[in-house]
């Protein structure tokens, strides 16, 4: 059905980003899974980041589970109260809320015999700068791109 | 002076970038419209693209596969919809098997090009991808993400043989 059902989120990626060619690339590291910072640390880290992005991903990929994201992200909410908007069982929410949880995408906490889900606001926006690693790809080609123009000039050969 | 703004809109899961070019529009669009300028730039250093096929006609056809430093292949194609030389090329981009056959299993992209003569010389340049669903754009993610991965270890081989230049350098 509607393909375009998403979470209501403002990330941080979706301001606009300008950089000027030859600047240092912009990375904001915070804000991203770090796997094209170049740096060792980031290098050692870099299969245990992808597993995590797997993880994000594959629990996001899933229509029931993006919404209890969206919900939860304007409130905390019981698993109790989670399972009566779904059609499915309450066991079959939990299970949600669980692969939510191993991703880290939502945090759960005990109040008296609630179990009350919140999601992780850092996560969620992690995971839609990802866009921002195809950007990098982009803006690569880019200045690829600008090199072959510019190779033009030097040899004055301008077809 | 390029300057190259990008805008990210993850609720239409769609990525549209803004260049500008110090060259006329005819140059510009040789860069897509030419198969030897295109395996130019089309792939990281890490993995020079080779286009095997290039047909900037509606219907018409674009084949290439990238090698990794592994020796792997990825295979990939471009189905043309809309050209209108030398301004504006609409196409979807997906993956292949290694005969170069389109694998309808893998995720598809919808890809627009304008190009447009800036006022005081120059070309501007937008390309505007779209991703059909979340699922998909994960797909690709995983898989640009893998590039990623590569080209940052090229340019830190390039470092520590003491190359100031990270930009990826000549690779062609």
């Amino acid at each position: 059905m509607a393909q375009r059902d998403h979470l209501e989120v403002r990330p941080v990626s979706r301001s606009h980003v300008v950089a000027a060619r030859g600047d240092p690339v912009d990375v904001r590291p915070s804000c991203r899974f770090g796997t094209e910072v170049i740096s060792y640390n980031h290098m050692v880290v870099v299969t245990d980041e992808q597993n995590r992005v797997d993880q994000v991903f594959h629990a996001l990929a899933d229509r029931t589970r993006r919404d209890i994201v969206r919900r939860t992200l304007q409130g905390e909410h019981s698993v109790t109260s989670l399972a009566v908007l779904y059609p499915m069982s309450f066991a079959a929410i939990q299970k949600h809320v669980a692969v939510l949880e191993r991703a880290e995408l939502v945090s759960k906490r005990r109040h008296g015999r609630e179990q009350l889900v919140r999601a992780k606001v850092e996560t969620v926006r992690r995971a839609f700068d990802l866009l921002g690693q195809y950007e990098a790809l982009w803006r690569d080609r880019v200045d690829r791109m600008d090199q072959l123009l510019n190779r033009d000039h030097r040899t004055g050969d301008t077809p | 002076m390029t300057v190259t703004s990008v805008q990210k809109d993850p609720e239409a899961l769609t990525l549209t970038i803004d260049a500008q070019f110090d060259a006329p529009i005819e140059r510009v669009w040789r860069l897509w419209d030419d198969p030897r300028q295109l395996e130019q730039w089309w792939g990281p250093p890490a993995y020079p693209a080779t286009v095997s096929l290039l047909d900037l006609s509606v219907g018409g056809t674009m084949k290439y596969h990238m090698t990794g430093p592994q020796g792997d292949q990825p295979h990939g194609w471009w189905r043309i919809l809309e050209v209108d030389r030398p301004r504006r090329l609409r196409f979807t981009s997906g993956f292949a098997d290694e005969t170069g056959e389109p694998n309808p299993h893998m995720p598809t992209m919808l890809f627009e090009v304008q190009l447009s003569e800036r006022s005081g010389g120059g070309t501007s340049m937008i390309v505007a991808i779209e991703f059909s669903s979340l699922d998909e754009m994960t797909q690709i993610m995983s898989m640009g993400m893998e590039e990623g991965i590569t080209l940052a270890m090229s340019q830190i081989d390039n470092i520590l043989a003491g190359s100031v230049g990270t930009s990826g350098g000549d690779s062609a």
